[in-house]
């Protein structure tokens, strides 16, 4: 900066080497570089992207401004929920937030172990490592709605097949956020506990798992959250729960009833959404 | 937190750090915590078991275990890498399209969302109102947001585009919500103090605070609603999920398998992609 007279303070990319930075002399001799701006190249390449995917998927304004008032219509019905369906939605529900309970305490049981072997400052081994998150990526692409119907398909329709593919879903994504979590955990009591005399295992208990746990039980009650929300819909491939009723409402345009059901669920899940919120507020 | 105050006593009065031992003595114990945690997890788990029966397997449940798992392996690489209007690559294509316009829309969306729910900028009630108003958008499953919109648009893309326009404003705007509260307000001061004008004082004070959180929840969202958008197909919302579906009921084990290939090094790209992009948002490009 001293006796430089133009300071480059970035790193100089292909688009730098094309679009020139523009040199501005200061008033006191120095001259500063300042960067072409990468906007109109980025809005370009989004303008490309929406006229390409208004051609792929056929989208009108039109239609919807010309449907508008059906949705409307519908939206009114929605919002007059009916009161007298409350009593056919309390067993599904029910149904639906066990599904959620058993299944992510069995996905987060799987995951503790599997993410601990795939952090890579618990385990030396990088092989092991890239195969284990390679296994939980895969896990993590398919859509929980699939797992559920292939889960249907072998183990029958109800809500068995819901809490599998509940548990699959959880392993994916507990094993992933805990990994992450787990390797930003302070190695030093460890390397301490070794130094001391303590075997792996003993450094390993004492010195990471009670870091590791409030984090491991604050992703288990977000993952909580979200699995009450998705086990709703599962039922609409036959998994058990909600979704069944939702669907059922639906197919028979009773929209009265289906208020009903999404009233309840809205209900259940700002609840347990606070109760969790507070919890891992808690726990941090 | 009333331990530590009797420790913080116990070395004023004798005027002497712990020794070693004394501190192990006195350290925090939590095994009532715990007990506690996992007797709630157990009755959980015993009243949740209940209703969860494990009816064994169904008839064909083997076969279509074996069937998935020879499919996976035996993907139909004419279908995986054909160029029609039913093979993967283009139904792929049509999936990423929705996700696309429909995370555009519901970001674009939720920006008045976003700032009309925000409480240092609009009065507690209102703002407790928008509030409300998300967190519905939120709980109604898009799953179902995509059934209500087929009676308005008909089957198609178009309406896996409008539902996931809907559907993405719940998250992207609480997401929003949080870096409008943390606006800097000194930098407005500052501006103010140099004479700006309101204009002046969004372009240069506001928009410059939001933009990179804004551009790094929409990404992260188009990560989710490329998933979502596969799903979406089920109920004829366009996309790859009905092919597959489809598949999977009429036993087509070689094209179901050549669907979840697509599905998943689809899945895994974005993630790669968006996971970077993000980065670099994160700690300035």
């Amino acid at each position: 900066m001293d006796n430089e007279n133009t300071a480059v303070l970035y790193k100089e990319t292909l688009y730098d080497k094309i679009f020139r930075p523009q040199i501005i002399t200061l008033e006191n001799g120095h001259t500063v570089r300042r960067r072409r701006s990468r906007t109109p190249f980025v809005l370009l390449a989004l303008i490309l992207a929406i006229v390409w995917a208004l051609k792929m998927t056929g989208f009108d304004i039109r239609i919807i401004v010309s449907r508008f008032p059906k949705l409307l219509d519908l939206m009114e019905k929605l919002f007059h929920p009916d009161w007298s369906f409350f009593p056919k939605v309390i067993s599904p529900l029910l149904d639906t937030i066990k599904m959620s309970i058993l299944g992510t305490v069995i996905g987060c049981a799987l995951a503790l172990p599997v993410a601990i072997l795939a952090s890579s400052n618990i385990n030396p081994s990088i092989v092991i490592v890239s195969i284990f998150r390679f296994v939980l990526a895969l896990i993590r692409t398919l859509p929980t709605l699939v797992i559920a119907l292939v889960c249907a398909l072998i183990f029958s329709l109800g809500t068995f097949s819901g809490t599998v593919a509940i548990a699959i879903f959880t392993f994916g994504v507990v094993s992933k956020m805990l990994y992450e979590s787990v390797e930003t955990i302070d190695m030093g009591p460890f390397e301490a506990m070794e130094a001391l005399g303590a075997n792996k295992f003993q450094a390993f208990w004492s010195a990471c798992v009670p870091q590791i746990l409030p984090v491991y039980l604050s992703h288990s009650l977000y993952c909580f959250e979200m699995n009450v929300r998705a086990s709703a819909i599962l039922g609409y491939v036959g998994a058990g729960g909600l979704g069944i009723t939702i669907n059922e409402r639906i197919g028979w345009r009773d929209y009265e009833g289906l208020g009903m059901v999404l009233l309840s669920l809205f209900v259940v899940v700002a609840f347990i959404e606070f109760f969790s919120a507070y919890l891992r507020k808690k726990l941090s | 937190m009333a331990k530590k105050i009797q420790l913080e006593n116990f070395e004023q009065t004798f005027d002497r750090k712990l020794t070693a031992a004394e501190a192990y003595a006195a350290r925090p114990r939590k095994w009532m915590l715990y007990t506690l945690i996992v007797l709630i997890i157990a009755v959980l788990v015993g009243w949740s078991s209940s209703d969860v029966h494990f009816t064994g397997l169904t008839v064909t449940g083997t076969e279509v275990a074996k069937g998935v798992l020879h499919g996976v392996f035996h993907p139909d690489t004419g279908l995986l890498f054909g160029t029609g209007d039913t093979d993967v690559p283009y139904l792929l294509m049509q999936t990423v399209a929705i996700a696309v316009l429909g995370t555009l829309c519901g970001a674009i969306l939720a920006i008045p969302f976003a700032f009309l729910a925000s409480t240092n900028i609009m009065p507690k009630p209102v703002a407790y109102v928008f509030r409300l108003l998300i967190l519905m958008i939120r709980t109604i499953p898009s799953l179902v947001w995509a059934l209500m919109w087929i009676r308005v648009t008909g089957p198609g893309a178009a309406c896996g585009v409008i539902t996931q326009s809907v559907c993405s404003i719940g998250m992207i705007s609480k997401m929003y919500i949080t870096a409008i509260e943390d606006l800097d307000t000194h930098i407005l001061e500052s501006l103010d103090a140099m004479g700006c004008n309101a204009f002046e004082k969004i372009r240069y004070g506001v928009i410059p605070q939001l933009t990179a959180s804004f551009i790094s929840t929409t990404i992260y969202r188009f990560d989710i609603n490329l998933k979502d958008a596969t799903t979406l197909g089920i109920v004829g919302a366009g996309g790859i999920g009905a092919s597959l579906v489809q598949c999977l009921n009429s036993r087509r084990w070689a094209m179901v398998g050549a669907f979840v290939w697509g599905l998943m090094v689809l899945a895994l790209i974005i993630e790669f992609v968006s996971t970077r992009i993000r980065r670099k948002l994160a700690h300035g490009a």
